[in-house]
């Protein structure tokens, strides 16, 4: 199918895109257009106008500044995932992105426009979730900075304002030495998940959890940080039976009801395992 | 009963934008709808029909060109994204005396086709990982996860990997 009329601007300001934004209530950003295009394919999006961030300068940087990343809103995922010196800073942002779609789609979909977008199981906001990162929203206001834990409020729903651009994500590096893993389960390799878990732990030199950060997309209707995951992980030292007893605990986040994908069940069964797995190859990252 | 009188609008209500691009290699500028996807433009617009379309919502990857060097979906960009870009299609990887490259000469050696019309978008992907600078994974499961965003609805996909494999063997690719 194809999309429905609609007006286009391609200014080259962030100024610009949002007094483009603020006139046209039925307006849309368009970054990479992996999302939204096949849903005005499909019809299932009509915006009235595109404003088309391909010309807005200053939009295609990735910094790192006092340990955090800043991805501009129309950097691609294809290209953090190539950045070696991302993958220095945050090695779990290329373990999660290997799932996100395939290449192709990699090369165009940028990290901020699949935030933004905000699919319950998407990766790159549990990502965004667990390293506790926020996105920057500039709109005729002046800027926010906006807390993952706060952004995702509901399967494609955030609480950017509708005359907001995203200007850039925030994502922390990891501490020096901690493990991480990144685990999923899709029916097909690049499908969305049916469910994955993202987990960084911080150890002492004895092997102790200082500090652990779990999180689930899929399970609900937004990307959920396991608490009770963490909690129980936390002061022991990651022994197989300790792994098993905090993976247990993660059954009662799942929210999300019967689906063509999975049971309710079927879900709490895989993120158990999920969690379990996560947490043991994030053990057999060496502490330091 | 008098026929009722629809009267003809003046012009069509659907924007326009001039659009100029490289495809394969030659300058093209065309007047055109801004929802046009860059699919439509390659076959309607330009007429090369190599491009194909199956799903056009991105699932398929029959429409995959090279945009700027890298592959992307055609289905899945407006045209007018496009704008200035480099575009590459199936229609440019053979030699000008159609000569096949060594990628379709395994495909065609392989068997890795039986309808065709997966296989310009494999191509094209296959040709796009083969360009870049980075290593293959050519065993069977890193094969696979390379077409992972191909559909092929006739082959099973076992003559593919095959071809691949060969075709990394004629291009000494590791
Ligand atoms: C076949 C297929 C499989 C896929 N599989 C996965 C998968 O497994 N996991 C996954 O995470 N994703 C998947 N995706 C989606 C992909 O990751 C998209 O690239 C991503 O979700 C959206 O990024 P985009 O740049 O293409 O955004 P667009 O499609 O351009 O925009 C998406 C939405 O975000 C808004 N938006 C974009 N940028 C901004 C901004 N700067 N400020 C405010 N709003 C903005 C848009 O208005 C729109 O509502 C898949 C897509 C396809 C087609
Ligand atoms: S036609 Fe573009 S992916 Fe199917
Ligand atoms: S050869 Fe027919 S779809 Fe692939």
């Amino acid at each position: 199918m194809k999309p429905s009329l609609f007006e286009y601007s391609a200014p080259s300001s962030v100024a610009e895109a949002i007094e483009a934004l603020s006139g046209d209530p039925g307006a849309m950003i368009l970054a990479g257009g992996q999302s939204l295009v096949p849903a005005m394919n499909l019809r299932l999006a009509s915006p009235t106008r595109l404003v088309d961030l391909r010309n807005v300068s200053g939009l295609g940087e990735t910094v790192i500044e006092d340990g955090i990343i800043r991805v501009g809103a129309m950097v691609r995922h294809r290209d953090i995932e190539l950045n070696d010196a991302v993958h220095q800073a945050n090695p779990l942002i290329r373990e999660a992105m290997k799932y996100v779609a395939h290449v192709p789609i990699r090369n165009r979909g940028t990290v901020v426009g699949s935030l933004c977008h905000a699919d319950a199981a998407a990766e790159m906001p549990l990502v965004l979730l667990v390293t506790g990162g926020s996105v920057t929203a500039e709109g005729p206001g002046g800027r926010r900075d906006i807390a993952a834990a706060d952004f995702f409020q509901f399967h494609m729903t955030t609480t950017r304002a509708a005359d907001e651009l995203i200007v850039h994500a925030n994502i922390p590096g990891l501490p020096k030495g901690a493990g991480y893993a990144f685990e999923e389960f899709s029916r097909r390799h690049g499908d969305y998940a049916i469910a994955a878990v993202a987990v960084i732990v911080q150890r002492g030199s004895d092997g102790t959890v200082d500090a652990a950060s779990v999180g689930a997309c899929g399970v609900g209707s937004k990307p959920v940080r396991l608490s009770a995951v963490e909690e129980a992980i936390t002061g022991t030292k990651m022994s197989a039976d300790d792994i098993k007893t905090a993976a247990q605990s993660s059954q009662d986040y799942v929210s999300a009801p019967d689906d063509m994908h999975a049971t309710t069940a079927y879900r709490r069964h895989l993120l158990v395992n999920l969690v379990r797995r996560a947490l043991s190859s994030a053990e057999q990252t060496p502490a330091s | 009963m008098k026929p009722r009188k629809h009267s003809i609008p003046q012009s069509s209500a659907d924007p326009k934008v001039m659009v100029r691009m490289t495809i394969n290699g030659e300058e093209v500028e065309r007047e055109v709808s801004v929802r046009m996807l860059l699919s439509d433009f390659i076959r309607h617009e330009i007429g090369l029909t190599g491009t194909h379309v199956g799903c056009e919502h991105g699932i398929c990857g029959a429409c995959t060109v090279m945009i700027d060097g890298r592959s992307g979906r055609s289905c899945l960009t407006f045209a007018v994204q496009a704008d200035g870009a480099d575009i590459r299609t199936i229609e440019s990887v053979a030699g000008e005396d159609g000569e096949l490259h060594p990628i379709q000469q395994a495909f065609q050696e392989c068997h890795a086709l039986q309808c065709g019309y997966c296989t310009p978008g494999m191509i094209m992907n296959v040709l796009s990982h083969f360009e870049a600078e980075e290593d293959l994974d050519l065993t069977d499961t890193g094969i696979r996860e390379l077409l992972s965003g191909n559909l092929c609805r006739c082959t099973g996909y076992a003559n593919i990997v095959k071809a691949v494999r060969q075709a990394a063997e004629l291009t000494g690719r590791t």
